[in-house]
């Protein structure tokens, strides 16, 4: 850990934060004005799906679920018949059914999972036409959600939370389009391939014979990143430097990560009126990237006890950045590599730029921890922040616990409705994560998927399910498709997903029913940093507690055993 | 939900078309003008043919070259089907595979660096990288080669550490990422030297 590392990652803070505000008052412009510029455009778009008025929060969930259906089913089919479609010149065949089917729901679920190896199974036109439009279209339907749900905490006695045509349209045009084309210019700029020319051959230096994948890549990636999506273009995703060239386009595809996550919360700040509140959010989410970062670093620097013991040089300092090199690239060294790691993991982004299957068991259990917590620090674009509601919800409710008080949150009274939505949009996921990886490590199709054999090959699995569930989408990649983890790893997506989404959508919807109560003595402050302890503590005890028996399993024992 | 599914398939063509066929078409149209080597791969070319990419590790086995990370791809340095090694930081595999990496730099560079020891060899030469084509060595693994390959080619030492120099990449303006010597690029430059 040298200095110039641990600055690299404090200015990737400061930046995150410095473009993040503007960004967030931008957002919270696109959610909210009547007009926006180009408006005959939207409202040509509107007139052309049939959208007509603002919906309830049970219509805006019909209509975010039937939407869904025929992506899915139109990425499905690509798979299977891009062999016989335009757009391949390097002939790859159609793609298997069980891999076809989880990477469907993979990508509709802005989980990006992969079975797969981008660059020799996918052809150009899956690639372009299927998968990065799905990392607009998952990215987008998180955004619209979370705007509806916002918009609901804000409303007093209603029952409309907004359109999500409308929504879905403006998140598409005025936030998520114009950041991709500039990332787009910057990576190009580095180095990242965009060309529709098939592979390249080289004759090498030694005479062998060298097949150099290419491909629209850059256009891809910088949605893959900007989304919170993450399914990489090659298969080991922006560690490639075709996809990830340089220390600065490494920095950038990092800032990109986390940036509209930072941005929603000063978005949620301006649309509930409530700036301060939405400081000590951020916070919270800061105070965990740093303890991420403050565990991550520290173990891969020490390196693994297998290349301590080995001899070799693995202190940092005269040309090297040293430490657990396995699996890690020269040219971002430790500090980019742990800042990835844990900005990959806070949100629900799940590209890499290393191999976790290869990190020490304490630098491995960070990331493993961070997607167990429900992707809510920064999170995943929309999805982050409407499940750290929950946790709200919940730290309010405890707060009045304690002083005997209905509790409230910007004015509203927090109710059993409100709690039960709460409990089920935060507790869902982690014992569905639980259930699987039980279930994975005691039958046949699922022990066939392990790589790393012994306690390694329980974390390699209970990762694998946590960041499916999560819809995060990187892996502990040893971890390999069978017909059973396909299937039931698509499963967990599709759950994941949707089961969080319509309880934040039934949360927001019951609370603009409500009228707003005067703040009184009695009420729990939620704009000072007593919150951010609570808030903090309460993510620990939940869904903290409940990994901790399965990381004594994994990780915690795979430490000891050194 | 008649409703809802007709707005969904119309959304479907129009979203298709816009994100799906014109934004990358755009963004390959701008990248063919502005960055046409860059976008294409980055390709070298030596006496008209394709050698390789400046972003791509190859296979040197020759003692006249400055040798590559290890790889886990099949076949080692393959740039159409990337992969990490993933192998844990508990498997016997990994210890096997350092040990011998190790054993086999000691005997390549020992006889031109006397006295070295397996405490002398920088990790990276040992472990392999993320994508199996890490384009980049360490200047600490740059500089063991060294010796090697200035006696093998009949160069002054001096020359080849300019060589490294020039065909080393910094930190992104200075600050960002790691500095990496540039394997392919710095064998190209050797060669040009050596006239061969």
């Amino acid at each position: 850990m040298s200095g110039q590392g641990i600055g690299q990652i404090v200015v990737y803070a400061v930046v995150l934060t410095a473009l993040g505000y503007p960004l967030g008052i931008w957002m919270a412009k696109v959610y909210t004005a009547e007009r926006l510029p180009l408006g005959s455009v939207e409202r040509g778009f509107l007139r052309l799906v049939g959208a007509r008025r603002e919906q309830d929060w049970k219509g805006y969930a019909k209509t975010v679920l039937v939407f869904t259906i025929p992506f899915f089913l139109l990425l499905y089919l690509i798979q299977r018949i891009q062999g016989h479609l335009f757009l391949n010149p390097d002939k790859l065949a159609g793609v298997p059914s069980h891999i076809s089917f989880n990477t469907a729901a993979s990508f509709i679920t802005n989980t990006n999972w992969q079975y797969y190896g981008g660059e020799y199974t996918m052809s150009y036109l899956t690639q372009m036409a299927g998968l990065a439009v799905q990392n607009f279209i998952s990215a987008a339907v998180g955004m619209a959600v979370l705007a509806a749900v916002v918009r609901g905490i804000s409303r007093r006695s209603r029952n409309e939370i907004g359109s999500f045509w409308q929504d879905l349209y403006r998140t598409c045009v005025y936030i998520l389009l114009p950041l991709a084309v500039i990332l787009s210019v910057i990576l190009i700029s580095q180095g990242v391939v965009q060309t529709f020319h098939g592979h390249a051959t080289a004759t090498t230096i030694e005479g062998g014979k060298q097949l150099i994948a290419r491909g629209p890549a850059a256009s891809q990636i910088a949605i893959k990143q900007l989304g919170t999506n993450g399914g990489g273009f090659y298969n080991s995703n922006s560690a490639v430097p075709f996809e990830n060239a340089t220390g600065l386009s490494n920095f950038f595809e990092l800032l990109a990560i986390l940036l509209i996550p930072a941005g929603q919360v000063f978005m949620f700040g301006r649309m509930v009126m409530a700036r301060r509140h939405a400081w000590m959010v951020f916070a919270a989410m800061f105070v965990v990237f740093v303890i991420g970062v403050g565990v991550n670093l520290p173990a891969e620097q020490h390196g693994s006890a297998v290349l301590r013991s080995s001899g070799v040089n693995i202190t940092q300092g005269h040309g090297q950045s040293g430490g657990n090199m396995s699996d890690k690239e020269v040219r971002f060294g430790q500090a980019a590599s742990t800042n990835w790691t844990v900005a990959t993991s806070d949100a629900s982004n799940g590209s890499v730029n290393s191999g976790f299957d290869a990190q020490t068991p304490a630098g491995g259990a960070v990331p493993l921890v961070n997607l167990f917590l429900g992707e809510v620090i920064f999170g995943g674009v929309g999805s982050g922040l409407y499940g750290m509601f929950f946790y709200i919800v919940i730290a309010v409710f405890v707060a009045g616990l304690m002083v005997g008080r209905t509790p409230e949150w910007l004015g509203k009274k927090i109710e059993a409705r409100e709690i039960k939505l709460a409990a089920l949009g935060a507790l869902f996921v982690p014992t569905m994560v639980l259930t699987l990886t039980a279930l994975a490590v005691v039958t046949k199709g699922g022990l066939a998927s392990i790589y790393n054999s012994g306690v390694h090959g329980f974390t390699e699995s209970l990762y694998a399910y946590d960041s499916q569930s999560n819809n995060n989408g990187s892996a502990f990649a040893g971890y390999g498709a069978t017909n059973f983890s396909a299937s039931f790893g698509a499963i967990a997506m599709l759950f994941g997903r949707f089961v969080p989404l319509i309880a934040a959508l039934a949360l927001g919807g019951s609370l603009a029913t409500k009228k707003t109560v005067p703040e009184s003595a009695g009420t729990f402050r939620t704009d000072g940093g007593t919150f951010v302890v609570l808030l903090i503590g309460v993510i620990a005890l939940t869904a903290g507690l409940m990994i901790f028996p399965a990381l004594t399993l994994g990780p915690i024992v795979e430490g000891l055993m050194h | 939900m008649w409703r809802d599914l007709r707005g969904a398939v119309v959304a479907i063509v129009v979203l298709t078309l816009a994100l799906g066929f014109a934004y990358p078409a755009v963004m390959t149209g701008f990248a063919q003008v502005a960055f046409k080597d860059k976008a294409n791969g980055s390709l070298i070319t030596r006496d008209g043919k394709v050698v390789g990419s400046k972003l791509a590790a190859q296979d040197f086995k020759s003692p006249k070259y400055f040798h590559e990370r290890p790889s886990g791809t099949s076949p080692a340095y393959n740039a159409g089907a990337t992969t990490f090694a993933n192998l844990g930081p508990t498997n016997p595999d990994l210890a096997k595979n350092v040990k011998a990496a190790a054993a086999a730099i000691l005997k390549l560079e020992g006889p031109y660096n006397p006295g070295l020891v397996i405490g002398d060899i920088p990790v990276d030469a040992v472990t392999t990288s993320a994508s199996g084509i890490d384009p980049d060595i360490s200047p600490a693994y740059a500089a063991l080669q060294s010796k090697r390959v200035a006696a093998v080619r009949h160069l002054p030492l001096s020359t080849v550490q300019k060589l490294i120099d020039q065909n080393t990449d910094g930190r992104s303006l200075g600050f960002f990422g790691e500095p990496g010597v540039n394997v392919l690029e710095l064998n190209l430059a050797l060669d040009k030297e050596s006239g061969s």
